[in-house]
């Protein structure tokens, strides 16, 4: 495997060893080819979802309950079981003290808990 | 290699600012439209001031030291005449700091009209007076404060703008300066690590307090540091907004805790506790917006201010330029207008940290020697006051080993 990016692969940054999710460093679609640097090997694994840059993408299978491993630290825990390739966001992860976070919407991040009537 | 020194201005207290402003300060809402009436069209002038009638330690001290900051040559202090805080003894401090200063209340004046004319003759006034006493001084990298925070974060925020930002502070302390971070609620999730990075022992349990009562803080009034944005861009979870921010406190030992106003007594880094103590009122949020943040790092004498955006913001500061940083390409080409310094190259490979830091610290070597950033340059002056309770300690027995 080389580690040049190929055309059509979608860099994403993984930045410890430890980590089971890398950081989009551009957007990817459901199916395109995300190359993975900065781990113990250049990886390469299929999109499953879309997947803007700055999010995150799961690297190996997290059953739910298990914790998500960023920086070489725990960051949240899953709510449901993630398949290498999927997006990692509020949808399937959750804070392990900030519990309002859980309930903004997904794919803004606006809250949805505040009545402005 | 970073330019190694500029010329700057130095203060008969003995401080040395990069900039030679006059500051007005008014001491209550109703004192702000001529305030800022007096401070148009003057390029020199900027304009802080507190809304509250009733007065607050807190905040007072925060008028202090700003009013005394090293890049202010003169203040002019506007009060209405009714309200608590008393413009008068705030002059008195800053002359007592060997620097010109002017106070007058807008109902002795005359009302509106009369208050912006008086304020003007002030203004031309202290400007004669600070041309006369300002004296010119060779600064270095060991007179600088810098002040570090970020705003509008995102997954690229933790991967480079921030750790570019922590090089730069490693390399500002080893050269005698002092590196200030804040956003104690922005460590939440972090406390062996942040505890890890102190001093000594006694540092250790600073940090260790310092952290409880933000953590504290947090659970009690059920907000966390993290917003719509940060979710946007990619952050999760405050624990891993936490990894990326504390990124920019480099890999220096934390030599303490200041509170807001108070100043770094040795070079070193610091961290900078912006977060409410117990108090009867308890009143105050803890880091409100970006720029309160910003206004507690100027407060604690930074002569200028890194600020890392990924989603983009459009703030500036008064009394001390901000270098904006972002390690997002995409918004650094949307916004280049308001960007500074593109850290995102170290992303794609192009540069290396360390590369990246070096040429951030060529930006700040300009900006030192009169180089105008891109929020000064757009005019930008924010300020922002509030209530809040914070005890304070003395330095000598509270923090600094």
């Amino acid at each position: 495997m080389t580690d040049e990016i190929g055309r059509n692969e979608k860099p994403s940054f993984q930045v410890d060893k430890a980590d089971n999710v890398a950081t989009m460093l551009s957007d990817a679609e459901a199916g395109d080819l995300i190359l993975i640097r900065g781990g113990a090997a250049i990886m390469r694994l299929v999109a499953l979802d879309g997947i803007s840059l700055g999010h995150k993408v799961a690297i190996g299978e997290i059953p739910n309950g298990d914790f998500v491993v960023k920086y070489g630290v725990r960051i949240g825990i899953v709510t449901q079981s993630v398949k290498p390739g999927e997006w990692v966001h509020l949808h399937n992860c959750r804070s392990q003290v900030d519990e309002r976070s859980s309930h903004l919407n997904y794919l803004s991040g606006a809250a949805q808990d505040t009545e402005y009537a | 290699m970073p330019k190694h020194s500029w010329s700057g201005y130095l203060r008969k207290d003995g401080r040395k600012g990069i900039r030679n402003i006059i500051l007005v300060i008014y001491t209550v809402e109703c004192a702000s439209f001529v305030a800022h009436q007096v401070a148009l069209g003057e390029a020199d002038v900027h304009v802080i001031g507190f809304p509250g009638c009733y007065d607050n330690a807190y905040a007072i001290r925060l008028m202090l030291s700003l009013a005394t900051h090293p890049n202010v040559g003169a203040c002019l202090a506007i009060g209405l005449g009714c309200e608590y805080t008393q413009p008068s003894r705030i002059a008195s401090v800053v002359a007592e700091s060997g620097r010109p200063s002017r106070w007058f209340y807008i109902q002795d004046s005359g009302g509106t009209r009369a208050g912006i004319e008086e304020g003007k003759a002030a203004l031309n006034a202290l400007r004669e007076e600070m041309g006369k006493m300002t004296v010119s001084v060779s600064m270095d990298w060991s007179d600088l404060t810098i002040g570090a925070e970020c705003g509008g974060s995102d997954g690229t925020s933790g991967l480079a703008g921030n750790p570019v930002v922590g090089k730069v502070f490693d390399a500002l302390v080893d050269k005698g300066g002092a590196a200030i971070f804040e956003e104690v609620v922005e460590m939440i999730g972090l406390r062996d690590t942040l505890i890890s990075r102190a001093a000594t022992p006694q540092v250790a349990r600073e940090l260790d307090a310092t952290y409880r009562k933000a953590e504290r803080y947090c659970k009690d009034v059920r907000q966390y540091s993290v917003s719509p944005g940060n979710f946007a861009g990619g952050l999760t979870t405050i624990e891993e907004k936490s990894m990326g921010a504390f990124a920019k406190s480099g890999s220096r030992p934390i030599q303490g805790v200041l509170r807001v106003a108070q100043q770094p007594p040795a070079h070193g880094l610091w961290l900078l506790d912006s977060v409410p103590d117990g108090h009867f009122m308890q009143f105050g949020y803890t880091n409100p917006n970006d720029t309160e943040g910003i206004m507690d790092l100027v407060s604690a004498g930074a002569q200028i201010v890194l600020f890392v955006t990924g989603r983009g913001s459009v703030i500036g500061s008064a009394v001390a330029p901000l270098i904006k940083v972002t390690g997002n390409s995409v918004t650094y080409e949307r916004m280049i207008e308001d960007m500074d310094f593109n850290a995102s190259e170290v992303l794609s490979g192009i540069q290396s940290i360390d590369e990246s830091a070096s040429s951030l610290m060529d930006k700040i070597a300009d900006v030192c020697s009169g180089s105008k950033s891109k929020p000064e340059a757009l005019g930008h002056r924010e300020y922002f006051l509030m209530y809040k309770h914070q005890n304070v300690p003395s330095l000598k027995s509270g923090c600094h080993a």
